[in-house]
């Protein structure tokens, strides 16, 4: 029985969190974040892709295989759990978007 | 919602089981510096009958991990919650069916990687031009009643260096018991993937009082063969060899945790299939020798990785 209601529990609260992240994935901080990544002077572009795929290739490449590229905002955020859980650098996660949103 | 999903199929010893599962993992990012993420674990494993009969078996699930991260500096993340112990890497990094290179697990993986529930800083920074350092420091409080996974009162702390020049990284991690005998545990991790060569070599060694080992694997992905380029380039082949040394426990202590009850010696060579981004593949043979019987190990199976937009994905 206990068990039930920690299930029903969790259930409701991942059903909260979704519900908040459509809420918060469209307003102005997400998008200050992931525009700030995007929005660069074009001669700085081609630098920071190639160096947005070295660092993919590196970071990235220690673990799995070359993902496909995806729509920015699921990008920006499966980036935000890649920089927790493999530890890579603040610098480097936001190369790695760059190239992987371009 | 991202995750990964596999059915495979272990010929142990002659003993076939059936393994589906499916591990959904929820991220929810909230605002700037928040993020919520959790795992769950669905896994069926299905064995006929000694005196034969249908396939039947116990459907497992569990929380593997449901933590919130606060990214509080480019240096620092602070996470609270039930996380996975970062204990070498194969726990951390290497354990989605879609990553693993072998679906068996190694013989160590056991070994101080029970989720843990507490809180923990992370994070990584450029230490010098050619070397990046991450870390980790934990943690962990008692279980907090999810009957399905053990935890335990501890602390503990990895740190790695890496060199983005040769694509190498090296490590240790530690782990100290706050609660019975306050033993310590200790492990090291290397990983190489050469920029020239197709090449990822992963070793870990684990020393605890359930036991101490090692393994050591290399997968090769055949994309420089001058022959069936298009499925070659598309074909990994893996070897690993490990061995386990029996710790302070007894052997039904270690079977409870999974470890063998005995020395034991393992080879393994698989084969790894990418049929599309996300979706592999896989054989192995392997080979366990010990005092407890030698046998042999088939594994066949796919594994796929998926990801689904729970909100708005366009570009802003």
């Amino acid at each position: 029985m206990k068990s039930h209601g920690t299930k029903i529990a969790i259930a409701v609260v991942l059903s909260i969190l979704a519900l908040g992240s459509s809420v918060f994935a469209g307003g102005p901080a997400a998008k200050k974040e992931e525009t700030s990544a995007l929005v660069v002077h074009v001669g700085d572009a081609d630098t920071m892709r190639v160096q947005g795929e070295q660092r993919f290739r590196a970071n990235c490449g220690r673990c799995h295989a070359a993902p496909q590229k995806f729509p920015p905002r699921m990008m920006a955020t499966v980036l935000r759990h890649m920089r927790v859980r493999a530890t890579i650098t603040d610098q480097d996660m936001r190369l790695v978007l760059f190239y992987m949103t371009q | 919602m991202s995750g990964s999903a596999g059915a495979f199929s272990f010929v142990t010893g002659g003993q076939n089981l059936i393994d589906t599962q499916i591990n959904p993992v929820v991220l929810v990012p909230l605002g700037d510096h928040w993020l919520v993420e959790s795992r769950a674990e669905f896994e069926g494993k299905f064995q006929r009958p000694p005196d034969g009969g249908p396939y039947g078996g116990p459907v497992n699930k569990h929380v593997d991990y449901a933590q919130i991260d606060y990214i509080a500096s480019p240096y620092a993340t602070i996470t609270a919650g039930r996380f996975l112990t970062p204990f070498g890497i194969f726990n951390e990094r290497l354990y989605p069916v879609w990553i693993r290179a072998l679906q068996p697990d190694p013989l160590i993986l056991p070994i101080n990687t029970a989720p843990s529930d507490g809180a923990m800083l992370r994070g990584g920074l450029p230490v010098h031009a050619q070397a990046n350092m991450n870390y980790a420091v934990y943690v962990s409080a008692t279980s907090v009643g999810i009957s399905s996974v053990d935890s335990g009162r501890h602390v503990g702390g990895r740190m790695g260096l890496f060199f983005p020049g040769p694509r190498l990284e090296v490590g240790g991690s530690w782990q100290k018991t706050l609660q019975d005998d306050r033993k310590n545990a200790f492990g090291f991790h290397m990983g190489w993937q050469p920029a020239k060569t197709p090449l990822n070599l992963r070793a870990e060694f684990a020393h605890s009082i359930e036991g101490s080992g090692y393994w050591v694997e290399g997968a090769y992905r055949l994309s420089q063969a001058h022959f069936w380029r298009k499925g070659m380039r598309r074909t990994e082949v893996v070897a690993r060899t490990q061995q386990f040394y029996t710790g302070g426990i007894g052997a039904d202590a270690a079977a409870q945790l999974g470890l063998p009850s005995a020395d034991t010696r393992e080879a393994d060579f698989g084969v790894n299939y990418f049929l599309r981004d996300g979706l592999k593949a896989v054989a192995s043979y392997g080979r366990q020798f010990s005092s407890a019987g030698n046998f042999n190990q088939w594994t066949y199976g796919i594994a796929y990785r998926f990801l689904i937009p729970l909100g708005r994905v366009g570009a802003p």
